[in-house]
C-alpha cells in the first residue's frame, strides 16, 4: 500500500517536473536568437545549415559530411564536425543544441542536466511534416523570415512537380535486407508526389518493414528502386544481386538511388521527387 | 532400425514439400509444384526455382550437416554436450565467413567465402579438441567451448563494427543466429561440394566410433587408428559446419538436440546415430525454417531463435540428468 502511495507521489512529482520543463521550454522559445548552435542529428544538421545566419551554427554531426547519408555533404565541410557526444557538445559552449527525437536519450538527458537548451525535432513522415520541420527550425533559430521564404519556395516547386503527374504506375522500394517503406513514411509520400503508387503500401505495410523477395517478384512493379551499393561489402546488400531480382530487372525499369535526398525532411526531398518524376516519364507507358 | 529410417525419411520428405509450398504469396500447392517442375508463364516459376527451392534445399543440407557433425563429435568425445554451435565451431566458421566478406576475399573469387568459413571451422574444431583433450571431459569441453565461442563472437562483432558499411553492424545477429531467407541457388552450389566431402568423411567414422564406446585401448586393439579417426572427424566437421555457416550463419543446438533425442531409438550405437542424426537434423532445420515463415512472417525471425527455444530446455534437462547421475 505504502509502495503504491510512494509510487503515485513519484509520478506526480515527475509530472510536475515535466510541466516545469515545458514551461521553461516555451519561455526559452521566446528568447532572442541563439548565437552558438550545435546540431547533433543528420536531419537537423541540414535544416540548420539551410536556415542559420552566418556564424550562428558552429558545429554539425559527422554524418552531415558523409556523402552517403547527407544531401549537403559539401556544405557540411565548412563546419566543425561533432560525434554527438555530450562532453564534446558541452565543450563547444552552445546556447542551443538541436537534436532528433530519437537521438540517444542518455545524451539528451546529460545535456539538459548540465543546463544546455536542447530542442528535439521529430522525424518527418510526410512532405507536410517537412514544411513543419522547416518552420520549427526557423523558429528556434530566430530566423522566421528565412523559414517562410524557404517554405514558399518548397510549396511552389512541389506544386510544379505535382502538376506533371500522369497515370499511376507502381513502384517498389527494395533496400538491403529486403527493407522497404510502406504507408505513413516520407518515402511513401515522395513516391506519391512523383505520381507513383507504392507497392509496399498497397500490400498493407505501414512504416518500415521487410518485403519478402517472393512477394516483390510476384507483384512485378513497374519501377524497382533500390539503394546504390555502399563502400565495404556486406551480406545485407547481397540480396540485391539475387538471381530472381536480376530476372525481374530484365523486364522493367530499375533505378539505383543514392538515398540522402530520401532520408530527411528537408527541401532536398524535392530532388528525389524530381528524379522519380523523370523516371516515371521514361517508363514505356507510365508517363502519360 | 529400418523402420526408424523410413519414418525419418518420410518426415524429411513431408517437411521439404511443406517448405517448398510455404511462402508469403497466396498460391495453391498444385500451381506451386507445377511451376516448379513444368515451368510456365508469369513470375511463379521464378519464385519456385530461384527462391523457394534453394531455401528448402539449404534447410535439408544444413540440417543434415549439423546433425551429422553433432553425432560424430558426441561419439568421438563420448560426451553429449559436444555440439558444433555450443562449442564454438559454428562461431569460428562465422568469423571466417565475415572476414572473407569484409576483406573482399568473397568477392574476389567464388569459393572464397565457403573456404574461409571452412578454415574458421577447422581452427575451431582443432582448438576445442586440443583444449578438451581426447576424452572430452565435460568441464574442459565446456570451458574450451565458452572460450572459443566468446572469442569468435567478439572478433566477428569487432570486424562488423569496424566495417565502413552501415549495414555490417546489423549483420551480427545473422552470423550468431542464422537464417535461410532470400538465399539463392548460388549458395546451394557454394555449399554443396564442401558438404559432400564432409558427409563422406563423417559417414566413414561409424565403425571407429562404435569401437570407441569400449574405450580407447579396446578400440586400438580392434585395429582402429585413433589419430586417423580424429583427423577425419576434424576435417569432416570443418567441411560441413564451415559450408553450412558460410551460407546460413551459425545455427545452434541442432547438433545437440537431434542426437540426444534419437540416441535411445538407435540403441545408443554411434554408427547408427550418424545417419539418424543427419535425417533428424534435416527435419529439425526444415521445421524451424517453416516456423519462422509461419509464426511471424513479416519479422524475418532468425532460425537460431527457434532452435535455441527448443534446445535450451533440453540442455537444462541434460544438466539435471548429469547432476542426478553424479549424486
Amino acid at each position: 500500500m505504502w509502495g503504491c502511495v510512494r509510487l503515485s507521489r513519484l509520478i506526480s512529482l515527475g509530472a510536475a517536473f515535466a510541466l516545469a520543463g515545458a514551461v521553461t521550454a516555451t519561455e526559452t522559445g521566446a528568447d532572442p536568437a541563439p548565437r552558438r548552435v550545435v546540431s547533433i542529428n543528420l536531419c537537423t544538421d541540414q535544416l540548420a545549415m539551410l536556415l542559420a545566419a552566418p556564424g550562428q551554427l558552429i558545429s554539425v554531426s559527422d554524418l552531415a559530411a558523409d556523402p552517403h547519408s547527407s544531401a549537403m555533404a559539401d556544405a557540411a565541410r565548412g563546419y566543425r564536425v561533432n560525434q554527438g557526444r555530450a562532453e564534446e557538445v558541452y565543450l563547444l559552449a552552445p546556447d542551443l543544441v538541436v537534436a532528433g527525437a530519437y537521438t540517444d536519450p542518455a545524451t539528451i538527458g546529460m545535456l539538459r542536466r548540465v543546463g544546455l537548451r536542447v530542442e528535439q525535432f521529430d522525424t518527418a513522415k510526410s512532405l507536410t511534416d517537412t514544411r513543419e520541420r522547416i518552420a520549427q527550425m526557423a523558429r528556434v533559430l530566430g530566423r522566421d523570415d528565412e523559414g517562410t521564404a524557404l517554405i514558399a519556395e518548397f510549396d511552389a516547386r512541389l506544386a510544379e512537380l505535382k502538376a506533371k503527374a500522369g497515370n499511376h504506375p507502381r513502384a517498389a522500394l527494395y533496400h538491403p535486407n529486403g527493407y522497404t517503406l510502406g504507408g505513413g513514411t516520407l518515402a511513401d509520400d515522395i513516391l506519391r508526389a512523383a505520381g507513383f503508387r507504392n507497392l509496399a503500401a498497397e500490400l498493407g505495410h505501414r512504416g518500415g518493414g521487410t518485403l519478402p523477395l517472393e512477394q516483390l517478384v510476384m507483384a512485378a512493379p513497374d519501377l524497382l528502386i533500390s539503394a546504390a551499393p555502399l563502400p565495404g561489402a556486406s551480406r545485407s546488400e547481397a540480396v540485391l544481386g539475387h538471381p530472381a531480382l536480376d530476372a525481374l530487372r530484365k523486364g522493367r525499369a530499375g533505378l539505383r538511388i543514392t538515398s540522402p535526398d530520401w532520408i530527411c525532411g528537408t527541401p532536398h526531398v524535392l530532388n528525389a521527387v524530381e528524379r522519380l518524376t523523370d523516371a516515371r516519364r521514361a517508363l514505356p507507358e507510365g508517363g502519360q | 532400425m529400418s523402420r526408424l529410417a523410413l519414418a525419418l525419411s518420410a518426415l524429411v520428405a513431408v517437411l521439404f514439400a511443406a517448405s517448398l509450398t510455404t511462402g508469403p504469396s497466396d498460391t495453391s500447392t498444385l500451381s506451386d509444384l507445377s511451376a516448379l517442375f513444368l515451368g510456365g508463364d508469369g513470375p511463379l516459376p521464378l519464385v519456385m526455382r530461384e527462391i523457394r527451392l534453394p531455401r528448402a534445399l539449404l534447410g535439408l543440407m544444413i540440417g543434415a550437416s549439423l546433425g551429422l557433425a553433432g553425432a560424430a563429435m558426441q561419439g568421438y568425445l563420448r560426451n553429449p554436450l559436444a555440439e558444433p554451435g555450443l562449442i564454438g565451431v559454428s562461431g569460428s566458421a562465422a568469423l571466417g565467413a565475415v572476414l572473407a566478406i569484409h576483406t573482399g576475399l568473397a568477392a574476389a573469387f567464388t569459393l572464397g567465402l565457403p573456404l574461409a568459413a571452412l578454415a574458421g571451422a577447422g581452427t575451431g574444431v582443432l582448438l576445442v579438441l586440443m583444449l578438451a583433450g581426447p576424452r572430452g571431459a565435460s568441464i574442459t569441453l565446456i570451458l574450451a567451448g565458452i572460450a572459443i565461442s566468446a572469442l569468435a563472437a567478439a572478433l566477428t562483432s569487432l570486424v562488423l563494427n569496424l566495417s565502413p558499411n552501415p549495414y555490417a553492424a546489423s549483420e551480427i545477429v545473422f552470423w550468431m543466429m542464422g537464417s535461410l531467407a532470400d538465399r539463392s541457388m548460388t549458395h546451394v552450389w557454394l555449399a554443396l561440394p564442401l558438404m559432400v566431402v564432409g558427409w563422406v568423411g563423417l559417414a566413414t567414422l561409424g565403425r571407429g566410433l562404435d569401437a570407441l564406446t569400449l574405450g580407447e585401448d579396446a578400440a586400438e586393439a580392434m585395429g582402429i587408428r585413433l589419430t586417423r579417426l580424429r583427423l577425419t572427424l576434424v576435417v569432416g566437421t570443418a567441411f560441413v559446419v564451415g559450408a553450412a555457416t558460410a551460407v546460413a550463419g551459425a545455427i545452434g543446438f541442432v547438433g545437440l538436440v537431434v542426437p540426444h533425442l534419437l540416441r535411445p531409438l538407435v540403441g545408443a550405437r554411434p554408427s547408427r546415430l550418424l545417419w539418424a542424426s543427419a535425417l533428424g537434423g534435416a527435419a529439425m532445420v526444415l521445421a524451424a525454417d517453416l516456423a519462422v515463415r509461419l509464426v511471424l512472417p513479416e519479422r524475418d525471425l532468425k532460425l537460431g531463435v527457434l532452435t535455441a527455444l527448443v534446445g535450451a530446455p533440453l540442455f537444462l534437462h541434460l544438466i539435471y540428468k548429469t547432476r542426478a547421475e553424479m549424486a
